[in-house]
């Protein structure tokens, strides 16, 4: 047992610091990326419905209603699929956008216009754009794949109660209205409570927040309001999920774009 | 209305009541109200036309639409209607929509009026050919009457095969006798003559396969069944006044278009072969539109779209303007809360140089408002050309409709 014991002593001696010594801060940023994203691997998929609060700098405000279902894709080499089916306003009700990201290519994107009856393969290069006239642009809210960015570890640090990882990411895929970003996540269950936006100029361009994180199937945490600041503008716009679903019935063969008309 | 479409229409409803009995499902209900005013700065160009620079008209259409079995299957019905102060057959009602949708998961079914939309260049709908246009409403044959159908798609790994069975024959709407729009000639729906159809009922089919490759979005299909582009032919009306009577053709096609979506490249091509109005002949509309997104450092896209269009057709088939013509557009988008966007092009003949100018400007107000603005204008055209007739109906529409 002396034996074992010394080996053990030994072992922690000489691999635990090696580890951590040759760890580099991009090395650890990308290791924090992937647990986050390994955490989050299984759900299936989801149905959500989404409210969003659009706001000028006079507090002037007009609401967006949509729902969003997400497929997660198995293969890891392949990013998620995803459906927008817009609500409200109501001269869009029934617009749908289908998106398909992927890891190392464009996103494929189609719009579904429901006055026409047309699907319409988009340019997937708008990726700054802003989304529906909000603070959002496509890339916040689509496209959010582990290999989409480089990552640096910088700090840890204390994030209200709770303490967090604090990393720099640095979008690798074409078009971003991105120099960086700076994101704070969780040291517990690895949930992003926070990004820095920062423009091409590396500019602070929009901070957002995200508030109150549910749990569910025992494993998925989502936030249920999600907080955009525009701090060149003084625009604003808030993110309102409700009424979480997962793994309903929804398949691969959903995600197609000419069924798109199935949903009107 | 047609026997055979009212049989149809309680085939269907009978069919989605019995589906759904005892099962609880989801109503909604929404649609629009639109007013419309179009103004004619020119004088007509005929004296048994209209005067009047001022046309208003009024728009309403309803969606109705019950869905059951988590959303598999779906009863909707979208009627238009439309009251026009100056046009009798502008004035009119159609099922845009009224049908049983049933989704069978590899498989789904549709049943009833519906609509169909195959094609992706922007200035003509080439190969879109399952909807008769409904052609009082506009100049750009996007608006269409519903079709009665029986639709069932595939979904199979090398693409949809979609089948279509259309029972019932739609004319195409023609603006009335003395209204503006309507060409040099009335047009006497009243006496449309269909060549080569025998006694008994005629329907129409078409057969559909497509599918994504990649980058490449493809459409291929056949249809065989009575043309929806009538030949316009010279006659007599009731009075013995010169008219034109539409003829209705017997026709084969054979439709493709093609999309190929590369970073903000849009290239783009759509073509028929089609057999049965004299010589087989051939068509294209073919071109690109390329965006540059966040221009001058604002949050608006602007697109760039240029086509090319080219007919074959000899005399024998429907005359058309696009023999030979090329589109130049632009698609500004703002991005903005309002949404506004301006869609603004222009076709020109290559031989002829007559062009054809289109502005549309729309932009919501509040939450449920929106208003519309279009302009159609004729340029430089020749007494040759087949639009000769419509030189002096330049209009500027606009249009306020609220969403409910």
């Amino acid at each position: 047992m002396v034996h074992f014991a010394l080996v053990s002593v030994l072992a922690a001696l000489l691999l635990a610091p090696t580890a951590s010594w040759a760890e580099t801060p991009e090395e650890k940023g990308l290791t924090i990326a992937q647990e986050a994203d390994r955490r989050d691997l299984g759900f299936l998929n989801s149905e959500v419905d989404l409210m969003m609060v659009l706001r000028n700098r006079h507090g002037d405000t007009s609401n967006r209603e949509m729902r969003i279902q997400t497929l997660e894709v198995p293969d890891v080499n392949e990013g998620d699929k995803s459906i927008v089916i817009f609500n409200r306003p109501r001269d869009i009700e029934g617009t749908a956008l289908l998106s398909f990201t992927h890891i190392a290519e464009a996103d494929d994107q189609w719009l579904f216009l429901p006055a026409l009856k047309r699907v319409k393969r988009i340019s997937s290069a708008n990726k700054s754009g802003p989304f529906v006239g909000s603070e959002f642009a496509y890339e916040d809210l689509l496209s959010q794949e582990v290999a989409k960015y480089s990552y640096r570890w910088l700090r840890d640090e204390p994030c209200g109660d709770l303490q967090c990882f604090v990393m720099e990411r640095y979008p690798v895929y074409e078009n971003s209205g991105y120099m960086k970003q700076i994101t704070w996540v969780d040291q517990d269950e690895y949930r992003v409570m926070k990004i820095e936006y920062y423009d091409r100029k590396d500019d602070l361009l929009k901070t957002l927040n995200f508030v109150d994180y549910q749990q569910y199937l025992g494993q998925y945490w989502r936030a249920h309001k999600l907080l955009m600041n525009n701090h060149q503008t003084g625009k604003s716009t808030d993110l309102l999920f409700d009424k979480y679903e997962f793994q309903v019935p929804l398949s691969e063969g959903d995600f197609r774009p000419n069924r798109l008309k199935r949903l009107r | 209305m047609n026997r055979r479409w009212l049989a149809l229409a309680v085939l269907c409803v009978s069919i989605a009541a019995w589906a759904s009995a005892g099962r609880a499902g989801e109503f909604d209900f929404s649609g629009f109200v639109a007013a419309e005013l179009r103004i004619f700065p020119n004088d007509p160009a005929f004296s048994d036309q209209q005067a009047s620079s001022f046309s208003p008209s009024l728009v309403l259409q309803p969606e109705f639409r019950y869905e059951w079995n988590q959303g598999d299957d779906r009863l909707i019905f979208i009627p238009f209607a439309r009251l026009d102060a100056n046009d009798d057959e502008r004035t009119h009602f159609d099922p845009r929509e009224l049908n049983w949708f049933h989704d069978g998961g590899v498989w789904d079914l549709l049943l009833g009026f519906g609509k169909v939309f195959w094609g992706v260049t922007e200035s003509r709908h080439l190969v879109d050919i399952i909807n008769q246009t409904d052609g009082v409403e506009d100049l750009d044959e996007e608006d269409k009457l519903g079709q009665p159908m029986v639709n069932v798609n595939l979904f199979q790994d090398f693409g949809t095969l979609g089948f279509l069975l259309l029972p019932v024959f739609r004319e195409r709407t023609f603006p009335d006798d003395d209204t503006r729009l309507r060409g040099p000639l009335p047009v006497a729906t009243d006496k449309a003559v269909f060549v080569d159809r025998t006694d008994g009922p005629r329907i129409d089919f078409a057969v559909r396969w497509s599918h994504i490759i990649g980058d490449w979005d493809i459409g291929l299909y056949e249809f065989y069944g009575t043309g929806r582009e009538p030949r316009l032919v010279p006659g007599s009306g009731s009075k013995g006044q010169p008219v034109l009577i539409p003829h209705y053709d017997i026709i084969d096609q054979t439709g493709l278009d093609v999309q190929w979506t590369r970073g903000s490249w849009l290239w783009k091509f759509e073509g028929l072969v089609r057999g049965g109005q004299g010589d087989r002949f051939g068509a294209l509309a073919a071109g690109f539109e390329y965006s540059f997104f966040g221009i001058f450092a604002t949050a608006a896209d602007l697109g760039v779209i240029a086509e090319y269009l080219y007919d074959d057709r000899g005399d024998d088939a429907p005359e058309t303007p696009f023999d030979d013509d090329i589109f130049m557009g632009m698609r500004l988008a703002l991005n903005d809360v309002q949404s506004t966007e301006v869609l603004a092009g222009a076709i020109m003949d290559r031989d002829s140089q007559s062009s054809f100018f289109s502005v549309e400007v729309e932009r919501r107000i509040g939450e449920n408002w929106k208003i519309e603005v279009e302009s159609r204008v004729l340029f430089n055209v020749p007494q040759s050309d087949i639009v000769f007739g419509l030189r002096d109906d330049d209009f500027i529409q606009i249009r306020l409709s609220i969403f409910f």
